[in-house]
């Protein structure tokens, strides 16, 4: 078995009930694993959560751990994916203040090059938003620095997988059986 | 419950109903034929005790004297019955005393139904009186759990309960009710729960595994089996006998599994695991074909997995498919119910003897009986053997009793010595390795199956973690039979120290107060055994007693527990002295 660390993301399919997210965090928490990131949001089916987690374990270590999340009552499905089999982005949010985009025009610049969203202006500060790879995010955050970031905040990833998942039909059969 | 009663609770089932919350909970007990329970009352579990006061000609609480004896009662109950053991308690203290039990429950695969109180809906997350998270608390240590606010949710709740506790790999179900949730109103129809989207209890048997399986079997020329608990779980003892007496295998067991097959049966060839017989462990590492059948390689029973059965191919059987690869890599996994699987198996079988196989097992077991089993069973020291006691309950029992042991040294003297005529038999704490637990657990032991002789094996460690359940014992009337074996040490604790730790005997030495004067405080008749020349007949007037013995036998303080496999070893390390 592979003994490398790799950074592999996590899906799991859930019913959307109390306590569940703290039956997952549990899972890593047991085995001393450190959670990356973790997203979790309704999933293309109604009724039905998804959690997104990045972690940096072994692919032995994600296969035990899958069967650990498989084997929770509330749990439909989960999988575990490499990088190369997902398409997957992050988004960060940049308050900075005002007068810095009249005084400062190479921020103009900035924010034209790495295709980063005005959400809104006033007054006192305006608010950046720029969704991608956690380095372009990283990248932004760089250049924004020197001028002086009031606020930073960067979402977890959110994932979706190359292959097909076929949650429905998993949720057809168990129906069926 | 009688006809009439049982004609009328169905009657009452089948329509719907204005009632309350707290009356819907017995309501579904009932349904699910729960006619004995255990738990302990207080504030927020208060309106379900009104109840149970008026349906007492139905549901048999039984107050135990800690809601930690309540838990493992439930868990005795289940584990000689196979049938959902049910405890209960308030919220706060009395849910988190019920921990332990569950943690030892879903590591043993139990199944349970624990009902807890809560604080009202509107207090919660305010540090009420007795307000504890007890869903946060027992999340890992549960099947599943959930928390109840109103009273409408409480039928499908206790239902999808006693289904999920019950099926597949059992275990622990923690139902927590708040008050207002008891004393709320609703219309009230019970309907069993078949299934949840989102849980398959039992995959289905792969005929292609199960082919693949018997390929590996037909062709081995050292094949040995190990089996666990599942065969009990499953029900599958006699496919399992079937397996080993048609294809020749030499079959060994976890303590988890002991009983499934006769001890006197000859392919049977004893325990496997660190205080296991010598004979399986040695060959572990010299069997061609291992087949595990629903057991879970514990570290207990493997040793360092670096050296363990590396030269064999492996054979998993297995309900839990996140058991298999977790331990040991199987080279044929075959999920599914052992039942199922093995019955299957079967007709793929080729008939065979291994004779020559089976005699390297005899061989190792004539070096174990000359070192470590003659001096256990048939001493000629002066002090009380554990193994003594032991060979004589078998003798006076004539193997048909079901031991209770607890955790330590006793314990695996109990495992290593007792003799089993019938199926769950066995009842201990194997995975959580609790003591305490046996005291309680003999209690539901004996209730579950009255017509059955429970003896209860307790270390004097042990007995005094839960001694205040012969409070219990003499309220109920339950007729367990008590030894405990006495060595005014924590026995194992000490048996480390004097191997690994150059004996510095940390507190493990214990004063111990007069067990037999206690036991009679609470009207339990008892002796005190100190002399060879007086245990037979202790024994013998312990087991013609129709009430609850304590049998308190003094043995030698300082006699070690052999074979063994130092923590780490390898199994082909297994000391015999």
């Amino acid at each position: 078995m592979n003994e490398e660390i790799k950074s592999f993301t996590i899906s799991i399919y859930t019913e959307n009930n109390i306590g569940l997210l703290n039956r997952i965090s549990a899972i890593f928490q047991r085995r001393h694993i450190n959670i990356e990131s973790l997203t979790t949001s309704q999933s293309e089916i109604e009724g039905v959560n998804r959690f997104v987690i990045v972690v940096n374990i072994t692919e032995a270590q994600a296969q035990k751990i899958i069967g650990q999340f498989q084997k929770q009552i509330e749990v439909i499905r989960a999988y575990y994916h490499t990088e190369e089999e997902t398409i997957f982005q992050e988004s960060g949010m940049f308050k900075i203040k005002s007068d810095l985009l009249f005084n400062e025009p190479q921020i103009q610049n900035i924010i034209k090059e790495s295709n980063a969203r005005i959400v809104t202006v006033n007054k006192e500060f305006f608010v950046l938003e720029k969704s991608g790879r956690r380095n372009e995010i990283e990248s932004l955050r760089r250049d924004l620095n020197i001028f002086g970031i009031m606020q930073f905040v960067r979402s977890g990833r959110i994932s979706v997988t190359k292959e097909e998942m076929k949650i429905t039909e998993m949720l057809l059969a168990f129906n069926n059986q | 419950m009688d006809t009439e009663t049982a004609n009328k609770t169905r009657e009452v089932l089948s329509k719907t109903e204005r009632i309350t919350g707290s009356e819907a909970i017995i309501k579904c007990l009932i349904a699910e034929d729960v006619d004995i329970l255990y738990g302990y009352p207080g504030g927020a579990i208060m309106p379900v005790y009104d109840e149970l006061y008026k349906f007492r000609n139905e549901i048999h609480h039984v107050l135990t004297r800690h809601e930690q004896g309540a838990a493992h009662a439930a868990q005795g109950f289940a584990r000689i019955s196979g049938r959902v053991g049910v405890a209960m308690a308030t919220s706060g203290p009395g849910a988190t005393n019920l921990i332990t039990g569950i943690a030892d429950a879903q590591i043993d695969s139990t199944p349970l139904v624990c009902i807890t109180g809560q604080v009202p809906s509107h207090l919660l997350g305010t540090d009420a009186f007795q307000e504890t998270d007890i869903i946060g608390i027992s999340t890992p240590v549960t099947k599943w759990n959930h928390q109840v606010t109103k009273a409408s949710e409480i039928p499908e709740v206790l239902a999808k309960a006693f289904y999920i506790a019950k099926s597949g790999r059992p275990g622990p179900v923690l139902i927590d009710i708040t008050k207002d949730a008891q004393f709320g109103e609703l219309d009230f129809k019970y309907e069993k729960c078949t299934g949840v989207r989102s849980y398959i209890p039992t995959p289905k048997t792969n005929l292609e595994s199960v082919k693949a399986a018997a390929e590996l079997i037909n062709a081995a020329k050292k094949p040995m089996i190990v089996w666990g608990q599942g065969v009990i779980l499953g029900e599958a003892e006699t496919e399992l006998k079937a397996v080993i007496e048609k294809a020749g295998i030499p079959a060994a067991w976890t303590i988890m599994g002991a009983s499934a097959i006769p001890t006197s049966h000859p392919l049977n060839i004893g325990m496997v695991g660190m205080h296991g017989n010598y004979a399986p462990n040695k060959l572990t590492n010299e069997c061609d074909v291992l087949i595990a059948i629903g057991m879970r390689f514990d570290d207990r029973v493997t040793g360092s997995l670096d050296t363990y059965a590396k030269q064999a191919k492996v054979i998993h059987f297995e309900i839990d498919p996140a058991e298999v690869n977790k331990n040991v890599y199987a080279d044929v996994a075959v999920l599914g119910n052992s039942k199922d699987s093995l019955t299957e198996l079967l007709p793929l079988l080729n008939e065979n003897s291994h004779e020559a196989w089976h005699q390297e097992f005899k061989d190792l077991y004539a070096i174990e009986f000359e070192k470590v089993i003659k001096d256990d069973l048939h001493p000629t020291k002066e002090g009380l053997t554990m193994g003594e006691v032991l060979k004589e309950i078998n003798v006076q029992s004539g193997g048909n009793a079901a031991i209770v042991s607890d955790v330590g040294q006793h314990q695996m003297i109990a495992c290593r010595y007792s003799e089993f005529n019938k199926t769950k038999s066995n009842i201990t704490s194997g995975g959580l390795g609790t003591m305490g637990f046996a005291l309680p657990a003999a209690i539901g032991a004996k209730m579950a199956a009255p017509e059955r002789e429970v003896v209860a094996i307790i270390g004097d460690g042990g007995y005094q973690m839960n001694i205040q359940e012969l409070g219990t014992i003499f309220q109920q009337k339950v007729p367990v039979k008590i030894v405990v074996l006495n060595n005014e040490f924590l026995g194992m604790v000490r048996q480390w120290q004097q191997l690994f730790f150059d004996k510095r005997y940390a507190s493990t030495e214990m004063t111990n107060p007069d067990f037999v004067t206690i036991a009679k405080g609470y009207h339990i008749d008892g002796k005190r055994v100190t002399k060879r020349e007086e245990l037979a007949d202790a024994i013998k007037e312990m087991i013609a007693s129709k009430e609850s013995y304590f049998l308190e036998v003094c043995v030698e303080k300082e006699d070690n527990v052999f074979p063994m496999i130092p923590s780490g070893a390898s199994v082909s390390d297994i000391r015999l002295s």
